[in-house]
């Protein structure tokens, strides 16, 4: 048995100078980190409850949002600017989870939420590298349908989880952080790290740094945009594929848009390449395909979740031809 | 600071580690919340947290020091059952019953939400300010509590006579 203590902060100095401790993890809503302790796949020594920081959702100077890091997913999902601004945020939320964990599970809290794949939770019987380092893993050329084909590496091939982190990736996010150090920012895109030869280590906060909100810039051409999963049964499982996308016209032509994907992918997956191909493009399904198609070029697909590949391809088309429709009023 | 348990004050465990589930069923002796999956799979712990429903075994107790938990036990007032509760009686909304705290907890929870407006993925216009407990809207919203006997449409009726407005046409309510 490991004794743990169990301290609530309601201030961020109080909070990174108890996360620097050997053995800390900052609670959230629990949703994730208790269970992994259950597994005994994260033994921590000290719990640092950040749920009772100061968290909102307030109107940015550029008008865009900052959203606390204590604040609940449902908050997010239920919030009038949210719905109003970035649809596909409030989308991507309620697409995650089940209700009861999305009243539960806090805004950091998902950015940190750790892969699912089956032998990363399989403590006892599977090699993992992103559990045990160097250890191997039993994911390549075991049961690899739910896995990634992009960013992957020889060491993993585990997909990250969230929802909510590909419409974040797709809006350009900025994640602040904190430490005893002092405060800096990265962007979403840069928070989580490729797996590479260290799977082990998921992403650049240093040690005891706190995410404490996360900063969505403004993105007028965002009130135009959604967020499909595509998973085994229509609700509470994750994406094989999901898609967040926005779209802005000119006329017919894409003048600007933004991808990226979810279930396919090491880290939340900002789909650039694909964006470089369809600006100034006609909005076509044609264009739509091709630019799909040149970002799954990267793809390398194992031997079970080839399906992926075109499942991407057509979801991102689809999703694209969606957007453009309600845009030119070809239907509802 | 204590926890709120259906209105009585009590102590939160000493141990950090102990689920909220685990401290409602062995140290409170409140047998009611059930433990199924134990990690978050199956929403038959489901509580309610100062009435918003949540997974009592994904929570630590100490978590909850300060604040007000109802279980389904609490729900009966002055010894009537809960609306809900007759319902599922009349409704054949179990079979076995181990889900149905969870599946009442978690709808009467859900019925706070929708009457705030809170979208779902089956929401069609996010911009709507009241949303109407349909069919699909309420299979969606209930997704995270699962009856491994199949007494979904017993479920689905219970909670629609409960909570739904009255459809202006001949629906779903028996």
């Amino acid at each position: 048995m490991i004794p743990v203590t169990y301290a609530r902060v309601t201030d961020t100095a109080d909070a990174v100078s108890r996360g620097a401790a050997v053995g800390a993890r900052y609670l959230g809503g629990g949703t994730n980190l208790v269970d992994l302790m259950r597994e005994t796949i994260e033994q921590p020594t000290a719990l640092v409850d950040v749920t009772g920081l100061p968290g909102s959702i307030d109107d940015t100077p550029d008008g865009g949002l900052l959203i606390g890091a204590a604040v609940r997913n449902t908050a997010v999902a239920e919030h009038p600017a949210v719905r109003a601004r970035y649809p596909m945020l409030s989308r991507a939320i309620v697409a995650g989870a089940s209700a009861q964990i999305r009243n539960m599970a806090t805004v950091g809290g998902n950015l940190l939420q750790r892969t699912r794949c089956p032998y990363f939770y399989d403590h006892d019987g599977s090699r993992c590298n992103r559990r045990e380092p160097g250890q191997g893993c039993d994911a390549v050329g075991g049961f690899d349908r739910s896995h990634a084909i992009l960013g992957t590496s020889p060491s993993c091939v585990a997909t990250h989880p969230s929802d909510m982190c590909v419409a974040l990736a797709a809006l350009g996010a900025i994640v602040h952080l904190a430490s005893a150090d002092g405060e800096r920012t990265v962007p979403l895109t840069g928070l989580h790290r490729l797996p590479e030869d260290h799977p082990e280590i998921e992403t650049v906060l240093r040690p005891g740094e706190l995410i404490t909100a996360v900063e969505v810039p403004p993105l007028a051409f965002a009130a135009h945009s959604t967020y499909r999963k595509v998973r085994d049964r229509a609700s509470y499982a994750f994406a094989l594929v999901s898609v967040a996308a926005a779209l802005d016209l000119d006329g017919d032509t894409v003048r600007d848009v933004r991808i990226a994907l979810g279930g396919v992918a090491t880290k939340p997956w900002r789909a650039e390449r694909a964006e470089d191909v369809l600006r100034g493009q006609p909005a076509t399904p044609g264009s739509f395909r091709a630019a799909a198609e040149a970002e799954l070029a990267a793809a390398r697909p194992l031997r079970g979740n080839q399906f992926k590949v075109e499942l991407a391809t057509r979801t991102i088309t689809a999703v694209l031809g969606g957007l453009r429709d309600e845009l030119t009023g070809d239907q509802a | 600071m204590t926890i709120s348990i259906n209105g009585s004050a009590e102590e939160p465990p000493d141990d950090p580690r102990v689920s909220l589930l685990d401290y409602l069923r062995e140290h409170l002796g409140l047998p009611g919340t059930k433990k199924g999956c134990d990690q978050g799979a199956c929403g038959a712990c489901t509580v309610l947290a100062d009435g918003e429903r949540i997974l009592s075994c994904l929570a630590l107790a100490v978590q909850y020091d300060g604040r007000s938990i109802t279980t389904i036990e609490g729900l009966a007032t002055n010894g009537s059952l809960h609306p809900l509760q007759r319902a599922f009686i009349e409704d054949d909304g179990f079979q076995c019953g181990y889900c149905t705290p969870g599946q009442i907890c978690s709808a009467v929870g859900m019925a706070d939400e929708v009457q705030r407006g809170v979208p779902s993925h089956v929401t069609a216009d996010l911009s709507a300010e009241t949303i109407e407990l349909s069919h699909d809207e309420l299979r969606e919203r209930m997704s995270g509590n699962l009856c491994r006997c199949g007494a979904h449409n017993g479920i689905v009726a219970a909670i629609t006579q409960t909570y739904a407005r009255p459809a202006p046409t001949e629906g779903a309510a028996r």
